[in-house]
């Protein structure tokens, strides 16, 4: 469940666009730029992998990149720290089983340096 | 331990083109931005690196007004703190001064000073600064039962990045266990943001946190129970319940069962030390600052010369000596590259340290007072 009244905080900010995307190929709505794992979480979705030698759930945890307890498979790419990685309109974004398999093609991008500041 | 071995011996060759940089600082919280607008006054050309989706480190999850002195904003709320920082670095955006990097971690340090970023993307390269300010403040302890690996089990750090930062709501019916600061603000947040709060938990014989954070959560009615810890969790693909044990002298008497689909855990901070072990910095444990923690000189310099800290990874503290030490760093620096005079720096450094022992006089405060007696050094040479 998303916040919307705060005594303190003024979430509107920080949430320009309601997208659609999938969690295994189910069609959920999420927040574009927040954190994958933010807008599961929302949506009531808290078993986010399961882990690899006692095949038990796992859920986020650290929140901030450090734990590898949220990885999930995204667009066809395993171990995805969703916590930090931001919502972008369609993704398709699978609970991941075990370790994973990394298609070295799917890994691209550009290095730069962001606007925020 | 020894240091990393160069890229070269990695990955078979060495990277193209190396960017360079004058002072690197990694970790964009309070002490980080600090360090930055500092140093940026001082006239340095700067690079932040920052793992997280924005900047401002443990500041915008703080919804509460902070402690300290005037001069180090306290009375303002946490995260308004970190929209000031912000705001006053953007100036030196555009002067091609300043460079920022979100999303982007610094997970490798070289002896040939150079350290490699990672993005988010999945693009790694290299970066060569003169000098290097690690800034990478805390993570949080863990404690061990059963099922806490369930769903459901956050660290309290992870129910404010959700609540907080996101806009989440966690659960419905919490239960935190530490009653420090951290727990205590915590359990208030939760219950700002329409959480019911079940009790506090606290291992100890009292209440760690301060009396006015205590008192907050008292006034809705939630019991803060001492000698008191959880025994296992419930639930099976996530967290329905807990077990709620006594600390007896005999040992773990469970006393209640409760049903929640949140527990937030809050025993404790660790300085994010992994750089500066990769760096081979000296380090010492240090139980008063959180496990170990480089040895710092007076300017915040480690044994390695190019090498600087500052903030919660240099002993786990507060954002206002976290934001002073930033300055500290960034001062000495610009000293080093001779930017200012010796004197000039002298007279900066003592300022800085004066208001340090004015935020450390505090009773809560004598802890971290013990600590730098055993980490504070003076490099020779
Ligand atoms: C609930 C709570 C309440 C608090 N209340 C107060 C208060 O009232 N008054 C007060 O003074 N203090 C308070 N504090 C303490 C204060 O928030 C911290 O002491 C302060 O944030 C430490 O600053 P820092 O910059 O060292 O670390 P952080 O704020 O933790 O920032 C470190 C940053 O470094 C980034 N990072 C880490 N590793 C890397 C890497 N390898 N590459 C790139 N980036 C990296 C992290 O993502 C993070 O953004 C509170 C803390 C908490 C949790
Ligand atoms: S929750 Fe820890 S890495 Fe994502």
């Amino acid at each position: 469940m998303w916040l919307e009244e705060h005594p303190i905080l003024d979430f509107s900010s920080k949430r320009p666009k309601l997208v659609k995307f999938y969690f295994e190929g189910k069609e959920m709505w999420g927040y574009e730029g927040l954190p994958i794992a933010a807008s599961l979480h929302a949506n009531g979705i808290k078993v986010y992998r399961y882990s690899t030698r006692l095949n038990r759930p796992r859920g986020f945890f650290c929140a901030i990149g450090k734990c590898s307890s949220c990885f999930m498979v995204v667009d066809g790419v395993p171990n995805v720290r969703t916590c930090i990685t931001p919502l972008r309109e369609g993704m398709r974004i699978e609970r991941q089983r075990g370790l994973g398999k990394i298609d070295l093609n799917l890994i691209q991008g550009e290095a730069g340096s962001d606007d925020n500041v | 331990m020894t240091m990393s071995k160069s890229p070269a011996e990695i990955f078979g060759y060495s990277f193209p083109d190396i960017r360079e940089t004058q002072l690197l600082i990694v970790g964009g919280g309070p002490a980080g931005l600090s360090a930055a607008l500092q140093a940026l006054k001082l006239g340095l050309k700067v690079t932040l690196v920052e793992s997280g989706l924005e900047l401002g480190g443990q500041l915008v999850k703080q919804t509460h007004k902070f402690f300290g002195s005037s001069l180090e904003r306290a009375g303002t709320r946490g995260f308004r703190i970190a929209q000031e920082l912000i705001k006053e670095l953007t100036p030196f955006k555009g002067s091609g001064q300043l460079e920022v990097y979100l999303s982007t971690t610094a997970i490798a340090v070289y002896p040939e000073r150079i350290v490699l970023l990672s993005q988010l993307s999945g693009k790694v390269f290299p970066i060569k600064p003169k000098a290097m300010i690690i800034a990478t403040g805390a993570q949080e302890r863990m404690l061990p039962f059963p099922n806490n690996d369930l769903p459901g089990i956050y660290g309290a750090g992870g129910i404010q990045t959700l609540m907080n930062q996101y806009g989440v709501k966690p659960g419905k019916r919490a239960l935190i266990v530490g009653a420090g600061n951290i727990g205590l603000i915590v359990a208030y947040q939760l219950l700002q943001a329409g959480v019911e709060v079940i009790a506090i938990l606290e291992a100890m014989d009292r209440i760690g946190g301060w009396w006015v954070h205590a008192a907050k959560v008292r006034r809705y009615g939630v019991p803060i129970l001492l000698k008191h810890t959880i025994s296992r969790a419930i639930g099976k693909e996530k967290v329905e319940g807990a077990v709620i044990a006594e600390i007896t002298p005999d040992g773990l008497k469970d006393k209640y069962q409760v049903e929640c689909d949140l527990i937030g855990i809050s025993v404790g901070l660790t300085p994010t030390v992994d750089l500066l072990r990769q760096a081979n910095v000296k380090m010492k444990y240090v139980a008063f600052m959180g496990g170990f923690v480089p040895l710092r000189d007076r300017e915040m310099r480690t044994s390695q010369s190019w090498i600087w800290v500052a903030g919660d990874s240099a002993g786990i503290e507060e954002a206002s000596t976290a934001m002073i030490e930033g300055q500290i760093a960034s001062t000495s620096v610009a000293k080093w590259l001779g930017y200012i005079s010796e004197e000039e720096a002298k007279r900066e450094i003592d300022q800085l340290w004066a208001r340090l022992g004015y935020l450390r006089e505090a009773e809560v405060s004598s802890k971290v007072r013990k600590g730098l007696e055993e980490v504070l050094v003076t490099w020779g040479g």
